[in-house]
């Protein structure tokens, strides 16, 4: 039987996922683990997270979950999410500057106190609820419309150093990466386990996935 | 295409009932809050909000179980408040499968909670909830004031202050509920909605006196909520999330179809 395994480090709502992964997948065994061992031996892994982003850090750290998860990340699929994405980035903002994972380049900044839409009405922090996600071609996304909604909540934003790393933008006073993909790895800065139907492709989708990057067509 | 406004139907929920009170007192049997849920959920509701109105000990037990029952089949965010005083409560919840947490009273009785709770679980899951009522009289400046107890006790504090306040302390998002439209269908306070949504940087959720789908569409056009809540209207069958979204696009509300 396949194994996934959702990676618990002390952050968060770690059974929405579970549960949703196991609506999806039922033929596929779902483990919420922090053992090291479990994640070096599942066939995926998921890599969600909620709070901030100094206290994450320093759970992954404390529990011995750095090097599985780099493990993980370049040699199976991976899905990381909402906090999850931004600390497989090279540093954040928050809490004054963090150092992260360092898995993929680039940097999480915040949305700023002056954030405003085209029409200068001030947005609210944090990004709050279902936004449309513009989708690049990606095994991830099949059976998904490009105008499909999904469930975000976050005050920082993925700013990759790599444009070719995006598979989805969002439009929020700035246009940010929703989610990133290369190789193994894919990434999302909403919550698909939240984010009704169209998230829960998603998550079938990841079960399903080979693990192949987008289908390039050159 | 940008953000969506959220519609959030809500579940007043005693000893793992639906019920929803009139003015907080009248109180009517509506239903499982499970297969309620559900079927907001089918419907297309952004979001459900749970308000556990269960005094006792062992109700609070009830109400555990059924957040867990309904964060396994209902796959959108799920806010649950009521009598959370501690960091413990809200661990349990969260654990349960809720998304956000709504507090209040305790945010009244000792403010830095708001602030432990958020430098815990993060600012995203923390909702403060404001009851609010007018307290001007005809003629002076308007004022409301943060009344607890289901309306029945007032706390001499200034609601636009305390929402400012409590958006310092880390608040991640204002549920606003007008004391004196709550139960009333005459539509949103929205004057006071406005002037707590300019107030402060985070969402605000507009929640009392839905009787109309174009309440619905005042409470964000012209109160500049960013997500609006009502109960009755869908409880009882009047209308379906659908219809007040399509209702609410229709009149140039972005949300998600």
């Amino acid at each position: 039987m396949q194994r996934v395994v959702v990676v618990d480090y002390g952050m968060g709502n770690l059974h929405s996922v579970a549960k949703a992964l196991g609506r999806v997948a039922p033929e596929v065994e779902v483990v919420v683990s922090g053992e090291a061992a479990l994640i070096d031996g599942a066939d995926r892994v998921v890599f969600p997270g909620v709070g901030a982003i100094r206290d994450c850090m320093a759970e992954l750290g404390r529990r011995g979950l750095v090097a599985p998860l780099r493990r993980a990340a370049a040699e199976k699929p991976l899905l990381a999410i909402c906090i999850g994405m931004q600390a497989l980035m090279d540093s954040s903002e928050e809490n004054g500057g963090t150092r992260c994972l360092g898995i993929l380049p680039g940097s999480v900044r915040h949305f700023g106190p002056e954030l405003q839409d085209e029409q200068g009405n001030t947005l609210k922090v944090p990004h709050m609820g279902w936004n449309v996600v513009r989708q690049e071609p990606h095994p991830l996304w099949r059976g998904i419309g490009q105008d499909a909604r999904f469930y975000f909540v976050h005050s920082y934003y993925v700013e990759p150093a790599q444009r070719e790393l995006v598979a989805g933008s969002c439009e929020y006073g700035v246009d940010f990466a929703a989610a990133l993909a290369r190789g193994t790895l894919f990434a999302v800065q909403f919550h698909p386990e939240k984010s009704h139907t169209a998230g829960l492709q998603l998550l079938a989708n990841f079960v399903a996935w080979d693990g192949r990057d987008r289908e390039r067509t050159c | 295409m940008g953000l969506a406004r959220r519609i959030i139907p809500c579940l007043d929920v005693d000893r793992g009932r639906v019920v929803k009170g009139v003015r907080f007192v009248d109180i009517r049997d509506a239903g499982d809050p499970v297969e309620i849920a559900r079927r907001y959920d089918e419907q297309g509701a952004d979001e459900i909000t749970f308000l556990d109105i269960t005094a006792s000990h062992e109700g609070r037990d009830t109400t555990l179980a059924v957040v867990e029952r309904m964060a396994s089949e209902v796959f959108i965010p799920l806010t649950v408040g009521g009598g959370i005083r501690e960091l413990g409560d809200i661990r349990k919840l969260l654990n349960a499968g809720a998304d956000k947490v709504g507090i209040n009273t305790a945010a009244i009785q000792r403010p830095e909670f708001v602030y432990e709770a958020a430098e815990r679980f993060g600012s995203q899951c923390i909702v403060v909830a404001i009851d609010a009522k007018k307290v001007s009289a005809h003629g002076e400046p308007l004022r409301w004031e943060i009344f607890t107890h289901g309306g029945r006790r007032a706390t001499g504090l200034d609601a636009i202050e305390w929402a400012r306040r409590m958006v310092a302390l880390g608040a991640g998002e204002i549920l606003l509920t007008s004391m004196d439209r709550d139960g009333t269908r005459d539509g949103f306070d929205l004057v006071l909605t406005r002037a707590i949504s300019e107030a402060v940087s985070v969402p605000v959720i507009a929640s009392g006196g839905v009787g109309t789908l174009q309440h619905l569409v005042d409470g964000v056009v012209e109160g500049h909520a960013d997500a609006v809540l009502a109960a009755s209207i869908f409880h009882f069958g009047e209308f379906t999330i659908g219809e007040a979204k399509a209702y609410m696009a229709a009149h140039g509300v972005e949300v998600r179809l």
